[in-house]
C-alpha cells in the first residue's frame, strides 16, 4: 500500500485525533500557565442613608469588574507561570506537613488526598480483579456446556452496566438501612453506618470496581483457557502433577500474556477512577485525581470555572499516566524492532 | 485416557459449582434488586426486611398490587414473546426476505414484535385483567404490591423522555461517525506494515490512557468562546459549540477513536490479505477492493466495534455532563443531578426508577448481542 492510499484511509481518523485529542492536550498545557480574570477597577462609592438633621454618608472604595460597551465583563488573560500548579499542590503546606510527618495535615490538601486514594484504589483492585477473573474463568470452564451461555450472559451484566448506575445500585443496597447493611447488622449484631467514614466508602468503591471489571477479566481468561495445550496437561498428569501444580506451571504461564493485557487495561482505567465518586456521592470524604479536575471545571456558585487550575491538575494527573505507560511502551517498541 | 485421568473428585466439582452459583448471584443481584425497588412505594423499597421489599405490603395497602392471575398472565405474555422472538421471527425473516436483505427483514420484524409486545403487555393485558380479576375470586385478589407511578414521575413529570431523546441522538451520531472513520483507518492500518502505521497505533494507545477530564479541560474554554473565534470563518451565525450535541458527538468519536481503530485493525487482520490481493490482481484499486471484497465480509467485526462505541457514548458521564447544557442533557448526567438533589425517599425511588430505565436497554443489548460482545472482548486480547 503506497503512502497516498494509506493517508486516504487513515487520514480522517488521524485528523480527528489530532484535532480533539492532541490539540486540547497542547492547549491544556498552555492554559495551565495563564489565568483569565475579569479586570477590576477601584471606584469610590459614597453611600448616604437618611439620618436625623444631616444625612449619614460613608465613602468607601469598592472594586468592581469593568464592563465594556455591551455591558459584558472585560476579561484579560495573564501569564502567571507556575502559580496554578502552586495553587493545586500548595508546596508550603505540603513541606510543613511532611517535615512534621503528619499525614492528617497532608490529607487536607485536595491533590495529595486525591493522589493517595487513586493509587490505593488502583493497586488494591488490580490483584483482586485478576484473582476473581481467573477464578470465575476457571469455574465457567469447569461447568457443563449447557449452562455456560446463561452464566456468561449473567456475568456480562455488571460489565456492561453504566458505571454511574452500577455504583448507584451498589450504593442503594448499602445506603442507610439498605438491604445489605441490614443483613450485616443482623449478622454482626451491631449498628453499622457505612457512609459515615472514609474507609468504608473506599471499601465499597473497590467492591464495586471489582464487581464491574472482574467479568471482563473472566471472559478474556476464559477465551484463553480454550487454547491451553491439552497434551501438556496430559503429560503433566502422567508425571504425577497435582491439580494445583498443573494450574501453576501450565495454565497460568499460558495465560500470562492475557494477564498482562488485562492488568494494563485495568491500571489505565482504575487510574481514571471517577464515576464511583459520583455514584457514591463521596466527595465529602474521598476524591480521586480525575474528580479533582472535574470539580475545577464545574462552575462554582458565581458561575466561574477555574480552567487554569483544572489544567494544572490535569497536567499533574498526566504524569502518572506517563509513568504507567513507560514499561508497556518499551516492550511494544522492543517487539516491533524484533519483528523486523 | 484424558477423560478418566482428568475427571475431578466430587468435592472439587461441588466447590466449583457453588462458587459459580455464588458469582452469578453477586453479578445479578444489585441489578435485580434495584428493579424490584423501583416498583415499590418508598416505605417498602428501603425496608430492611428483604421479604417486605419483594412483597411490598405498604404498596399493597395503597391499593396498588397485582394478583396471581396478573402474574400468570404476565408470564404467559412474556413467554409467548420470547418464543416468537427466538423461533417464529427467524423463520419468517428467512422465508419472506431475499438472501442479501435479511437485515431489513430483521429490522421490520423486530419493530413489529416490540410494538406488538408493548401493546399487548401495557394496553390489552390490563384491560382484560380488569374484567377477569373480579370473576376469579381469591385468585384475582392482589397479593403483591407493585406500582409503576415512579416510572410515570420520571418519564412524564421529570422530562426524562427529553433526556432519552438526547441520549439517542448522541449515541446514534457517535456510532455512525466513529464506525465510518474507524473502519477506513482500521483497514488501512491492518494492511500497511509501515513504521508510520506502527507509530499511529502507539500514539493511539497513549491517547486511550488519557483521563477524559484532561481533554475536557482543553475543550471547555474553546467551546464556550467558539462564537468569537469562529466569526471570521463562519460569519455572524457562528455557533457556540458549548451545549451542542454535535460538538459532543465529535468529541466522543475522537475519544473513542483509539479504541476503535485498535479493535477494527485486529478484526481486519483476521480477514486474509489474499482476498484483497486477488481483487487487486483482477484490476481493482485499493478503494474498490475495500468496497467490493472487504465490506461484505467485515460486518461481524464492525457490529462488535459498534456495540462498544454505543456503550461508550451511552455510558458516558464526564464529557456529556460538562459539555452539554441542561436542555440537551443525556440520561446519565440527568440522573446524577436527580440523585444529588434528592431530599425525600420518594425522590430516591424515582431516581431508582430512572436508573432501571437507563439499564433496561443495556440488558436487551447483552441478550441480543452476547456473542458479539464476547468476541469483541477477546479480539484484542487473544491475538495480542
Amino acid at each position: 500500500m503506497n503512502f497516498r492510499t494509506f493517508a486516504a484511509f487513515v487520514g480522517p481518523s488521524v485528523f480527528m485525533m489530532l484535532l480533539f485529542i492532541a490539540f486540547p492536550l497542547v492547549s491544556v498545557f498552555k492554559q495551565s500557565f495563564y489565568v483569565t480574570q475579569p479586570i477590576y477597577e477601584t471606584v469610590e462609592v459614597e453611600t448616604c442613608t437618611p439620618g436625623f438633621l444631616t444625612q449619614t454618608c460613608v465613602t468607601e472604595e469598592k472594586s468592581i469588574p469593568k464592563l465594556d460597551d455591551d455591558g459584558e465583563i472585560i476579561t484579560q488573560t495573564q501569564f502567571v507561570g507556575l502559580e496554578s500548579y502552586r495553587n493545586v499542590l500548595e508546596p508550603e503546606r505540603t513541606w510543613r506537613a511532611i517535615s512534621e510527618g503528619s499525614w492528617s495535615v497532608l490529607s487536607t490538601i485536595n491533590f495529595w488526598k486525591a493522589l493517595r486514594f487513586t493509587l490505593t484504589f488502583t493497586l488494591i483492585t488490580l490483584p483482586l480483579v485478576i484473582g476473581f477473573g481467573l477464578a470465575i474463568a476457571i469455574v465457567i470452564n469447569n461447568a457443563a456446556q449447557a449452562i455456560r451461555g446463561p452464566v456468561i450472559f449473567v456475568s456480562l451484566l455488571p460489565f456492561i452496566i453504566t458505571p454511574v448506575i452500577g455504583a448507584l445500585s451498589i450504593n442503594w443496597l448499602f445506603r442507610g438501612d439498605g438491604i445489605l447493611t441490614a443483613m450485616l447488622e443482623w449478622w454482626l449484631n451491631r449498628d453499622i453506618a457505612l457512609f459515615a467514614q472514609a474507609w468504608t466508602i473506599e471499601l465499597l468503591m473497590m467492591l464495586y470496581r471489582v464487581w464491574h471489571v472482574a467479568p471482563f477479566a473472566a471472559i478474556v481468561f476464559y477465551a484463553g483457557l480454550q487454547t491451553v495445550n491439552q497434551d501438556s496437561l496430559e503429560s503433566a498428569v502422567i508425571d504425577g502433577a497435582s491439580r494445583w501444580q498443573r494450574l501453576k506451571y501450565i495454565v497460568i504461564p499460558h495465560l500470562m500474556p492475557l494477564i498482562i493485557f488485562v492488568s494494563m487495561i485495568h491500571l489505565m482505567d482504575a487510574y481514571r477512577v471517577f464515576e464511583e465518586i459520583v455514584g457514591f456521592s463521596s466527595q465529602g470524604y474521598v476524591i480521586s485525581l480525575q474528580w479533582l479536575t472535574y470539580d475545577f471545571l464545574v462552575p462554582d456558585q458565581a458561575g466561574n470555572r477555574s480552567i487554569s487550575r483544572a489544567s494544572a491538575s490535569a497536567m499533574l494527573t498526566m504524569v502518572g499516566i506517563v509513568i504507567l505507560l513507560i514499561a508497556p511502551l518499551r516492550r511494544t517498541w522492543r517487539d516491533h524492532k524484533g519483528g523486523h | 485416557m484424558s477423560s478418566r485421568a482428568l475427571r475431578q473428585p466430587l468435592g472439587l466439582r461441588l466447590t466449583s459449582n457453588v462458587f459459580l452459583a455464588f458469582w452469578c448471584l453477586v453479578a445479578a443481584f444489585p441489578i435485580f434488586w434495584i428493579t424490584v425497588m423501583s416498583f415499590k412505594s418508598p416505605v417498602d423499597a428501603f425496608d430492611g426486611n428483604a421479604l417486605n421489599v419483594i412483597f411490598g405490603p405498604a404498596t399493597l395497602e395503597t391499593g396498588k398490587g397485582i394478583s396471581f392471575l396478573d402474574i400468570l398472565m404476565g408470564i404467559a405474555v412474556l413467554w409467548v414473546t420470547a418464543r416468537l422472538a427466538t423461533k417464529t421471527l427467524p423463520e419468517m425473516v428467512k422465508s419472506y426476505t431475499r438472501p442479501g436483505q435479511a437485515w431489513f427483514g430483521w429490522i421490520i420484524g423486530g419493530l413489529v414484535l416490540v410494538l406488538g409486545f408493548l401493546l399487548a403487555f401495557f394496553v390489552v393485558l390490563p384491560a382484560v385483567l380488569n374484567v377477569l380479576n373480579p370473576l376469579f375470586g381469591p385468585l384475582g385478589r392482589d397479593v403483591m404490591g407493585l406500582t409503576t407511578e415512579h416510572y410515570k414521575t420520571v418519564w412524564v413529570d421529570r422530562g426524562f423522555s427529553n433526556n432519552f431523546k438526547n441520549s439517542l441522538i448522541v449515541t446514534a451520531g457517535v456510532v455512525t461517525v466513529s464506525l465510518t472513520v474507524g473502519t477506513l483507518a482500521g483497514y488501512g492500518l491492518a494492511r500497511s506494515g509501515s513504521t508510520l502505521a506502527f507509530w499511529i497505533l502507539i500514539v493511539a494507545l497513549v491517547f486511550r490512557a488519557l483521563p477524559h477530564s484532561v481533554l475536557v479541560a482543553g475543550y471547555l474554554p474553546v467551546f464556550i468562546n467558539s462564537a468569537e473565534w469562529l466569526r471570521p470563518i463562519l460569519g455572524e451565525n457562528a455557533p457556540t459549540l458549548y451545549g451542542k450535541p454535535f460538538a459532543v458527538i465529535a468529541v466522543l468519536v475522537a475519544i473513542n477513536q483509539p479504541f476503535t481503530i485498535w479493535m477494527l485493525r485486529s478484526f481486519f487482520q483476521n480477514i486474509p490479505a489474499e482476498l484483497d490481493e486477488a481483487a487487486r490482481v483482477d484490476g481493482c484499486n485499493h478503494f474498490q477492493a475495500f468496497r467490493r471484497v472487504i465490506m461484505p465480509v467485515m460486518w461481524p467485526g464492525v457490529i462488535t466495534t459498534g456495540l462498544f462505541s454505543f456503550l461508550l457514548a451511552y455510558n458516558d458521564f464526564l464529557v456529556t455532563s460538562l459539555l452539554l447544557d441542561a436542555q440537551n442533557q443525556t440520561m446519565v448526567p440527568a440522573i446524577a443531578g436527580m440523585f444529588n438533589r434528592e431530599t425525600t425517599t420518594t425522590d430516591q425511588v424515582v431516581a431508582v426508577a430512572a436508573a432501571v430505565s437507563i439499564t433496561a436497554p443495556l440488558f436487551f443489548l447483552v441478550m441480543i448481542f452476547q456473542r458479539q460482545i464476547v468476541s469483541g472482548l477477546t479480539a484484542g486480547a487473544v491475538k495480542g
